[in-house]
């Protein structure tokens, strides 16, 4: 048992396991505080994944034709807003069922990006690879090469603080922004309201539809940085369907931390640190345990949001107003 | 506005559907037509190679050759049918996907030819080319081993199935011939085909085996693998590409390229019916028939000592020869390196 332990201490409490936690966990933070904004005014969004495709599609074109990293940010986070508006109306004005149009935008995009990826590269639905300049390189941050020689806190603040790419620093910064903009702003308490009781909103007489339509638009700014992290700062270049499912355990780590961004970062961290570990575990046995197969990390979020879900880790109340379209009155 | 551009896109959509079905029996009977698989022809890999055949064949004959590229696999049996139906010979699947499309198709037309690519189909009208990847693998272990100094070489499969699995077992024992004491650090990206387009994913396992000590990876992964060459390029270590010629993806940063030769297959399946010896059965293509190679060009001529050079020329006469058996996974049991 102590040799069981100490094994996996030894995995999770590595530098590079730590840091390769941070880059997994960036762009499903990205995607759950997008659709916190969402499902906190109201609206549920199942098409985060294909907003983040989208996204990182047209972010590893603008990239890859313009050469420019910061040009292929605006044109993710662009279409990731006109998606985002377009399920904003079919939720919205048209009062379409939420979760039928999120499942639309996933699929349109799958499709669309393949087929414009490959109309207008021809290289089968990817986009051109990226040179240096097209991606968002690893930032070293000031006082990196001062404390390198200070014990520990210099090994941390190197390694684990220090060189990562912009994206990543932008999704943690989000995290107090978004708390800050959510709790601490008349914005965000009207938000939070309109999501749990849209009627007391609109008799204080203000709009639910354009709060609603302006927290469609936040989760469209985030899930456009979260593809574009994906294409052009992890990856050099988009590849059809590379989202693989990270807008869904973006979602998990959404109802894992109830619907709050703080706990939604450590959710993210969490869902990021099993994969982590999942990589450097693979193949190798554990003392006492044998070799554990991967597909149990795989499935770890997924299990765990299930167990919560069942009440066994408190309770995931959703906000009350989610899903349903607000009508004014009966008519 | 938007109507109409989404219009545009649903039109788009339904004619890639119906397109097959669409075209009449005006062309010419007897020429040879081609399936590829989803990706396309330009896919830069497996797509691309099974092009480069047919474009062979168009130069040396002056035939023409009908084409489709599917988008999903659902629409292959269409596909097939409709050049079967039109007496097209041979008609051609690229990619074990099409697999069960294939099968249908050659029982639904029993005077068809078919053939299929990198896949068995067991009828009596189809030929099925596939590839003995162990044996590439085996000269890429050969490179890596020779070319790593930290002793350590890395591994990135796409999905975890047999073929993938095989090739592992190819490049470990390759590597073990070099020298005994080089490790092989292995991953694979998922249990999913999901696991063959996740480029982030594979940039992080090349990562976490760059942070193992890895100085030379190899990735068998489709897109999957060219996360794994991005990582291996940006860390300033090796990588090695598969299916088809990737050294130019990170000139100076790809030690070489494993190519699976579907051009060869192609080819010859062509030329196969237009000479009049089309015969079904199963065609195993390895080193010695030219189904696989690796490749030496201005892109990684300087990562490639004559030494190393030689080692992987005599592997590769030793292999043809049959001097040196390569385990199969699939067909011999699991792999006796592991």
């Amino acid at each position: 048992m102590l040799d069981f332990l100490s094994a996996i201490f030894a995995i999770i409490f590595n530098l590079s396991t730590l840091d390769a936690a941070v880059r997994l966990s960036t762009p499903l933070l990205l995607a759950a505080l997008a659709g916190l904004f969402s499902e906190r005014s109201g609206i549920f969004d199942i098409g985060l994944e294909g907003k983040m495709l989208a996204a990182a599609f047209a972010a590893g074109a603008a990239a890859g034709v313009t050469g420019s990293a910061w040009l292929g940010l605006a044109a993710g986070v662009v279409i990731s807003i006109a998606l985002a508006l377009v399920h904003g109306f079919a939720s919205i004005t048209a009062r379409g069922n939420q979760i039928v149009s999120g499942v639309a935008i996933n699929f349109f995009a799958a499709g669309l990006t393949v087929l414009l990826g490959q109309a207008w590269f021809h290289q089968g639905g990817r986009t051109p690879q990226l040179g240096p300049g097209a991606r968002f390189g690893e930032v070293d941050l000031p006082g990196a090469d001062v404390l390198k020689d200070v014990p520990v806190i210099g090994d941390i603040y190197n390694h684990l603080v220090s060189g990562h790419n912009i994206l990543v620093y932008a999704a943690f910064l989000a995290v107090p922004f978004s708390w800050w903009v959510l709790y601490r702003t008349r914005f965000g308490l009207r938000l939070r309201a309109v999501g749990e009781n849209p009627a007391a909103v609109d008799t204080a007489g203000i709009s639910v539809a354009w709060l609603r339509y302006r927290a469609v638009i936040c989760t469209g700014i985030l899930c456009g940085l979260a593809g574009t992290y994906l294409s052009i700062a992890q990856s050099a270049g988009f590849n059809r369907d590379m989202t693989a499912g990270r807008g869904f355990i973006a979602l998990a780590a959404l109802i894992f931390a109830k619907w709050k961004p703080v706990p939604a970062m450590f959710a993210c961290l969490l869902f990021g640190m099993l994969d982590a570990v999942a990589i450097r575990l693979q193949g190798q046995a554990i003392p006492g345990v044998g070799v554990v197969p991967v597909q149990f990390f795989q499935a770890l979020p997924y299990i765990l949001t299930v167990i919560l879900l069942a009440g066994f880790i408190g309770k995931a109340i959703p906000p009350k107003a989610g899903g349903v379209a607000y009508v004014k009155e009966r008519t | 506005m938007r109507t109409i551009t989404r219009l545009l896109v649903v039109a788009a959509m339904l004619s890639a559907f119906v397109a097959p079905a669409a075209w009449g029996a005006g062309g010419d009977v007897g020429e040879p037509a081609i399936v590829y698989s989803v990706g396309g022809k330009f896919d830069g890999s497996f797509n691309e190679s099974a092009f480069a055949g047919v474009t062979r064949f168009k130069e040396e004959t002056g035939s023409g050759v009908r084409e489709f590229e599917i988008a999903r696999d659902a629409q292959s049996l269409q596909a097939l049918r409709s050049f079967a139906g039109h007496a097209y010979a041979p008609v051609v699947a690229i990619g074990f996907n099409q697999a069960g499309a294939v099968e249908q198709a050659a029982a639904e037309f029993p005077d068809a030819r078919f053939a299929i690519v990198d896949m068995v189909v067991d009828a009596p009208n189809v030929a099925s080319y596939v590839f003995k990847e162990q044996e590439g693998a085996y000269i890429a272990g050969v490179l890596a081993a020779m070319a790593t100094k930290s002793g350590t070489i890395g591994f990135v499969g796409g999905m975890d199935i047999p073929i993938i699995r095989r090739f592992l077992c190819g490049y470990r024992q390759g590597a073990a011939s070099v020298s005994g004491d080089v490790k092989v650090i292995a991953n694979m990206a998922g249990d999913t085909p999901a696991a063959f387009v996740d480029p982030a994913r594979g940039a992080e396992l090349a990562r976490s085996q760059i942070d193992s000590g890895a100085d030379v990876i190899i990735q068998a992964a489709g897109g999957t693998g060219i996360g794994v060459l991005q990582a291996a390029s940006d860390a300033g270590i090796l990588g090695i590409g598969t299916d088809s010629n990737q050294n130019g993806l990170h000139p100076g940063r790809v030690l070489t390229s494993i190519r699976k030769r579907v051009d060869n297959a192609v080819y010859d399946s062509f030329m196969a019916v237009r000479e009049g010896r089309f015969e079904p059965g199963i065609r195993v293509l390895g080193l010695a028939d030219g189904g696989m190679d690796w490749v030496l060009d201005d892109n990684n001529a300087d990562l490639v000592t004559p030494h190393m050079k030689a080692a992987a020329d005599a592997a590769v006469a030793a292999i043809s020869q049959g001097q040196i058996k390569v385990h199969d996974v699939v067909a011999d049991g699991p792999c006796p390196l592991e």
